[in-house]
């Protein structure tokens, strides 16, 4: 950065010098001069914008070894960093999709066994009010005594089954510590290719200054505002708190909505 | 009543079929974005929508247009269960016709109440 603030230095001081001989020269009509003085401006111009370029083109070289973007560099490994970290922010859905699938076939498969113990002990229940209001005969009795029996026993492996099915959801969660990790990982790629870019944005700029290139801000504001096209939706907001056009939580969408005559 | 829930991700359409069929709701069935959606609801007879607003192909912003543009499923009520959370958004969706609107992540209490408030109203 400092050499390219020297290169630029040297060729605005040479600017200024040569822009004040060049007015002498012509005042005087010495248009020889004058040319000379306008080729050796060009001269230092050019050597600045191929220093310049020479340098971004060195710097985009080193980023591409660095995050091994291209396949056919011999520095590249079997994948590049970004294909890696698209694998692994794959692998975080599959995982995440896996877990949320087991723990809820677990929860599908517990709430009939405590639906079917219910409604046995429901039914139980009114019986064995009736024996203890001595409304139970003898035979009906003996009856109730089996089907108390195969309750305890339907209750038991009913309750080993959930206690079972509540550990495996349990263990279902483990995707947080693996997922958390790859996450991990990709958001210090991430910040590693953020700074970089950032650079060489930075050397790209200086490239502009020597060639004199403007870029239509508007036209760029305008294609970024595209991008944000609402029917595309923008996902889960994560500082809804902090933002005044988004709502915190479902009171706030009741309220927006009834306002709205809703 | 035949539902048909639209989401990209298989695990929320099984959440909202599940908390569907503790409300009595059993005859559900899923599209995974609008593209789909849209013939089945036009060769289907269904008597509710519930859409996500963010999917690939057609968004459910874009498949409420369509239906309100539609001469048989106009009537049709739509829940938009999404994590769109801006309130630009949501008066979008309101002026687009939809009948409710539950930000995820929401509860089965919340989308009882707005499944409910919606019949009231069809019915009322």
């Amino acid at each position: 950065m400092n050499s390219s603030q020297t290169s630029l230095g040297e060729f605005e001081s040479t600017l200024k010098k040569h822009a004040q001989e060049l007015v002498e020269s012509l005042e005087r009509g010495r248009f020889g001069e004058a040319v000379q003085l306008i080729h050796e401006l060009n001269q230092t111009r050019d050597r600045g914008l191929y220093q310049e370029v020479g340098k971004l083109t060195r710097e985009l070289h080193s980023a591409i070894v660095s995050f091994q973007i291209d396949p056919t560099i011999p520095q590249a490994e079997e994948v590049s960093q970004i294909t890696d970290a698209t694998e692994r922010l794959s692998y975080v859905v599959k995982l995440t999709e896996g877990a949320a699938n087991r723990t809820m076939d677990l929860v599908e498969e517990s709430t009939p066994v405590l639906n079917g113990l219910a409604t046995e002990a429901n039914a139980l229940s009114a019986d064995w009010q009736r024996f203890m209001r001595r409304e139970v005969a003898a035979t009906e009795f003996r009856d109730l005594v089996k089907r108390v029996d195969s309750f305890l026993t339907h209750s038991a492996e009913g309750n080993r089954k959930v206690a079972g099915h509540l550990n495996d959801i349990l263990l279902a969660q483990d995707y947080q510590d693996l997922t958390g990790q790859v996450i991990k990982r990709v958001t210090a790629l991430v910040t590693e290719v953020e700074s970089n870019l950032l650079k060489l944005v930075m050397m790209a700029s200086q490239v502009d200054r020597f060639a004199g290139i403007q870029h239509d801000q508007d036209q760029l504001r305008a294609e970024k505002d595209r991008e944000k096209h609402p029917t595309r939706g923008e996902g889960p907001q994560i500082h809804a708190d902090k933002r005044e056009d988004v709502v915190s939580g479902q009171d706030d969408v009741d309220d927006l909505l009834s306002s709205l005559g809703f | 009543m035949k539902i048909l829930i639209v989401d990209d991700f298989s695990t929320m359409r099984r959440i909202i079929k599940n908390l569907l069929r503790d409300l009595g709701f059993s005859n559900t069935e899923e599209a995974d974005d609008g593209t789909t959606a849209l013939p089945m609801l036009e060769n289907g007879h269904y008597d509710f929508l519930v859409t996500d607003w963010n999917m690939p192909g057609m968004s459910g912003i874009d498949l409420l247009r369509k239906v309100r543009a539609s001469d048989k499923l106009r009537a049709l009520p739509v829940l938009m269960v999404t994590a769109e959370a801006k309130r630009d958004q949501i008066i979008e969706a309101a002026q687009a016709g939809v009948n409710g609107y539950v930000v995820k992540p929401f509860t089965a209490q919340v989308l009882k109440e707005k499944i409910e408030k919606i019949f009231e109203r069809v019915n009322g």
